[in-house]
């Protein structure tokens, strides 16, 4: 009798603990999330990638062409409509002269530049990485992304999504300034 | 700088922002009073739930009256606006942009369980107070839930400093009669769940559940269910004339989201039936109460957690993802608790025969079961792999298509003799006779409508027909018998039973001969030249240009004739919105009962020559009519007579 009715409570249970799984895959996958985990990459040399140069016929865009010192890699592409979001204040950056270096990603390279003719320029250079193939080295989810590198080419930060003053301010002008002294 | 005369008006999100806190006081109030109430037998405090909820709809209307404000004037320092409005975007989508994204869509989301709180605080005097007591309770503790996720997480007031010269714009897909007007319908049923929820709850707190409970909760799901059906087939319908390429439905995890807690939902429904008739299935009909809410929540969670969606979809974001995730948790884990230790479903007294409408009913629970949990898993099972570090893998709709059919065909045959048998026990005998038309039509109208319309296409299409077919012509047996004076008048929620099921018929009927006999072909056509499809000639005469108020499109114009006389012109076509740039596919349309005439503009192929995509889809408007027939099912049945009485009143159906 009482073993009967204890049977009929685990059964009643089973929704519960079918719930308890659950929750915990999404906790997982939350944790998964590219916009919670930081990129294994901190702390890291920033990968390498020799790339053509998207405004620059013919010519190639490797780590050893960037400037001394800390810079900035903006992943972007011209389907991402994030891309347009953020390109005013990278417009507004280029204007102040920051070391911004754009990764145009999984585009048509004709498709990108007439893009940055419509909105203007804010990059001192532009790998194309049509393929994704360096995106992958970097571990990019998707655009828009921006990476931070500090004066010893060491990965310091990245943001996912677009990138704004107050992001911009807390996480990336320490690094920046602290590097131009 | 602003003009300080300007006073209130510019204060107008920030008393938006204000009325939300004030309802979230409200939505504590509501929550606390009369479920402490209901439990210390304190009768004012229980009075309390009903100008608590009113006053909580007022505030958040008062919010979504000031975000709407704030959109129509163009408030560009206004963060959500300037993301997602323009000074070109059209007076009416301004005002649909408020539910255009996360934020509003929230606010909007809230506003509807707002006003279902509101209307159970109105309709529910012949209620038991302690019963009313804790619905409003458990109404309150979810918009407590939702009000703080807004507040905390999804501002959608917060300012823009400096404020933006102008918009964004709103994403070019929603603009779109259909689209403008399908959130709020599935979020009536989504949030319209909430109710049967908070009842199963409250039977569960109060340790009681018997028939009069059942009769009080079956219009309200009922309505819900109504509004998720027709929001369903609405999206449907959009994705099909506006994504470009036809298709209905893609099993994609948004579309599961809102698919899930409607085969929930209908299996809901069913059981309440057997609960209020005949007092049993009342732990099934608690834990589908449960499950049907919990899956919208858990819908609310894939599409707003982004778990699920595009990596490319940075709507999402990892602390809403969070909250919802927490706040499923805690609802869902206490319900489910609660229902594990109250054992409060009455122990049956009676029994039934294994040819009755009770084993029908049970069948249906549990295929209805099966579907929403095979649906379930194929859009969770990628997201486990992933956690379990098994590789990134999607399952795609060749896995749905199957494990969709297979109870699902079963069903309708057992939806059909279900509908005719008796509660109880039913006499074989009579029941055979009932049933001999309908089947009759069904195999003769397999066998006219393959060998006059359609052809051969297989023993699976037949199979499907003869379900859809044989669903419908069971559901209007009564119907029909009434007309022809040999049957007794069915009463309203017969009526709707039947129609609803006719609904259901004319859906399966319309998704299988699509599917069978659908023609799609993509073809490089050259001004001036022909194209064959189904008998039907497309040529595409030319390609002009087209201007429209935030957008410039490139319009085909494409004559379809057969058999050299004019049928109709076709006018596709490719849109570029001003602001965003994004290419938009409008598809031409010819609609028809006995076939749709579509054709989508692709890409300009040189200077002459377009790639064009040109289908015929027989039967593709029975899907949406079916789901429409559905909706109004349910509403005939919710307007039946008994459910307003206060005492029950016996039989009818």
């Amino acid at each position: 009798m009482s073993s009967g009715r204890r049977r009929v409570r685990w059964i009643l249970l089973l929704p519960c603990a079918a719930l308890a799984v659950m929750v915990y895959f999404f906790g997982v996958s939350l944790g998964r999330d590219p916009g919670l985990v930081p990129s294994p990459l901190i702390g890291r040399a920033a990968p390498e990638f020799s790339l053509p140069e998207l405004l620059a016929p013919g010519s190639v865009f490797s780590l050893q062409d960037v400037e001394e010192g800390p810079w900035m890699l903006n992943i972007w592409a011209s389907w991402c409509s994030g891309c347009i979001v953020e390109h005013e204040f990278l417009m507004a950056l280029g204007r102040a002269g920051a070391p911004l270096y754009g990764l145009n990603w999984k585009d048509a390279p004709a498709d990108a530049r007439e893009w940055l003719q419509l909105r203007g320029n804010p990059y001192r250079a532009i790998a194309v990485d049509a393929n994704g193939r360096a995106g992958i080295d970097w571990g990019v989810y998707g655009a828009p992304e921006t990476f931070l590198i500090d004066a010893k080419g060491i990965v310091r930060y990245r943001h996912v999504g677009p990138l704004d003053e107050a992001v911009f301010s807390q996480a990336f002008l320490p690094v920046l300034e602290g590097g131009a002294q | 700088m602003q003009d300080r005369t300007l006073g209130l008006i510019s204060m107008i999100p920030e008393i938006g922002q204000i009325s939300l806190a004030l309802a979230l006081c409200l939505a504590a109030a509501l929550a606390v009073f009369p479920l402490a109430g209901a439990h210390a037998g304190n009768v004012r405090w229980m009075e309390a739930g009903r100008p608590c909820a009113l006053g909580m709809l007022a505030f958040v209307a008062l919010a979504f009256a000031m975000l709407a404000v704030s959109f129509l004037r163009h408030d560009f320092s206004v963060q959500y606006v300037a993301l997602h409005s323009n000074l070109k975007l059209p007076a009416m989508y301004r005002f649909a942009a408020i539910w255009g994204a996360h934020e509003g869509s929230l606010v909007l989301w809230q506003l509807i369980l707002s006003s279902w709180t509101a209307a159970v605080a109105l309709a529910s005097r012949s209620l038991p107070p302690t019963l009313r007591a804790r619905v409003l309770g458990v109404l309150g503790l979810i918009s407590i839930g939702f009000l703080l996720f807004i507040l905390l997480t999804s501002n959608p007031f917060l300012r823009l400093f400096p404020a933006a010269a102008d918009g964004a714009d709103l994403n070019p897909l929603l603009q779109d009669p259909a689209l403008a007007i399908h959130p709020p319908l599935l979020y009536m049923g989504y949030v319209g769940l909430a109710v049967p929820f908070a009842f199963a709850i409250a039977a569960l707190l109060g340790g009681r559940l018997d028939r009069r409970w059942a009769r009080w909760t079956r219009p309200w799901t009922t309505a819900a269910w109504m509004f998720l059906t027709v929001g369903i087939a609405l999206g449907s319908w959009w994705a099909y004339y506006e994504l470009g390429w036809g298709g209905w439905w893609f099993w994609d995890p948004v579309e599961n989201a809102s698919f899930m807690p409607w085969l929930a939902g209908t299996a809901l429904i069913h059981t309440l039936a057997v609960t209020e008739r005949r007092g049993l299935f009342g732990n099934t009909t608690l834990l589908l109460a449960i499950a049907a809410f919990g899956l919208s929540l858990l819908g609310t969670f894939l599409v707003r957690s982004g778990v699920l969606v595009s990596v490319h979809a940075f709507a999402s974001d990892p602390a809403r993802g969070l909250f919802i995730l927490v706040f499923l948790a805690i609802v869902m884990g206490g319900a489910l608790l609660l229902y594990a230790f109250r054992n409060v479903a009455a122990n049956p007294q009676t029994g039934f025969k294994l040819v009755s409408r009770e084993s029908a009913l049970l069948v249906n629970t549990v295929l209805l079961s099966a579907a929403t949990v095979l649906v379930l898993f194929g859009t969770l099972y990628p997201l486990a792999l992933d956690a379990l570090d098994m590789g990134k893998i999607s399952v795609g709709p060749p896995y749905f298509n199957l494990v969709f059919i297979l109870p699902m065909l079963p069903l309708l045959l057992v939806v059909g003799a279900g509908m005719h048998a008796s509660w109880k026990a039913t006499n074989t005998a009579a029941w055979g006779r009932k049933l001999r038309v309908p089947a009759a039509v069904a195999i003769l109208g397999v066998i006219v409508l393959t060998a006059a319309a359609y052809g051969f296409a297989g023993i699976l299409t037949g199979i499907g027909m003869l379900a859809g077919l044989w669903v419908i012509a069971a559901a209007l047996r009564d119907p029909v018998a009434w007309l022809l004076r040999r049957g007794p008048r069915p009463g309203r929620s017969a009526w709707g039973m039947q129609l609803a099921h006719c609904g259901l018929g004319v859906t399966t009927l319309g998704i299988v001969v699509v599917s069978a006999w659908g023609v799609e072909t993509d073809r490089r056509l050259a001004l001036g030249e022909n194209l064959e499809v189904s008998g039907y000639e497309f040529q595409l005469e030319r390609i002009e240009e087209v201007e429209g108020p935030n957008y410039q499109a490139a319009q085909g114009v494409v004559r379809v004739s057969r058999n050299g006389r004019p049928v109709t012109t076709l006018y596709p076509q490719k849109r570029v919105y001003e602001v965003q740039q994004s290419p938009m596919t409008e598809a031409g349309i010819d609609a028809g009962w006995r076939h749709d005439l579509f054709v989508a503009l692709g890409e300009p192929l040189g200077e002459e020559a377009w790639s064009v995509r040109v289908q015929v889809k027989p039967l593709v408007r029975f899907i949406w009519l079916g789901a429409l027939i559905m909706g109004l099912g349910g509403l005939l049945a919710i307007s039946d007579r008994r459910y307003r009485m206060a005492s029950p009143k016996e039989d009818e159906s």
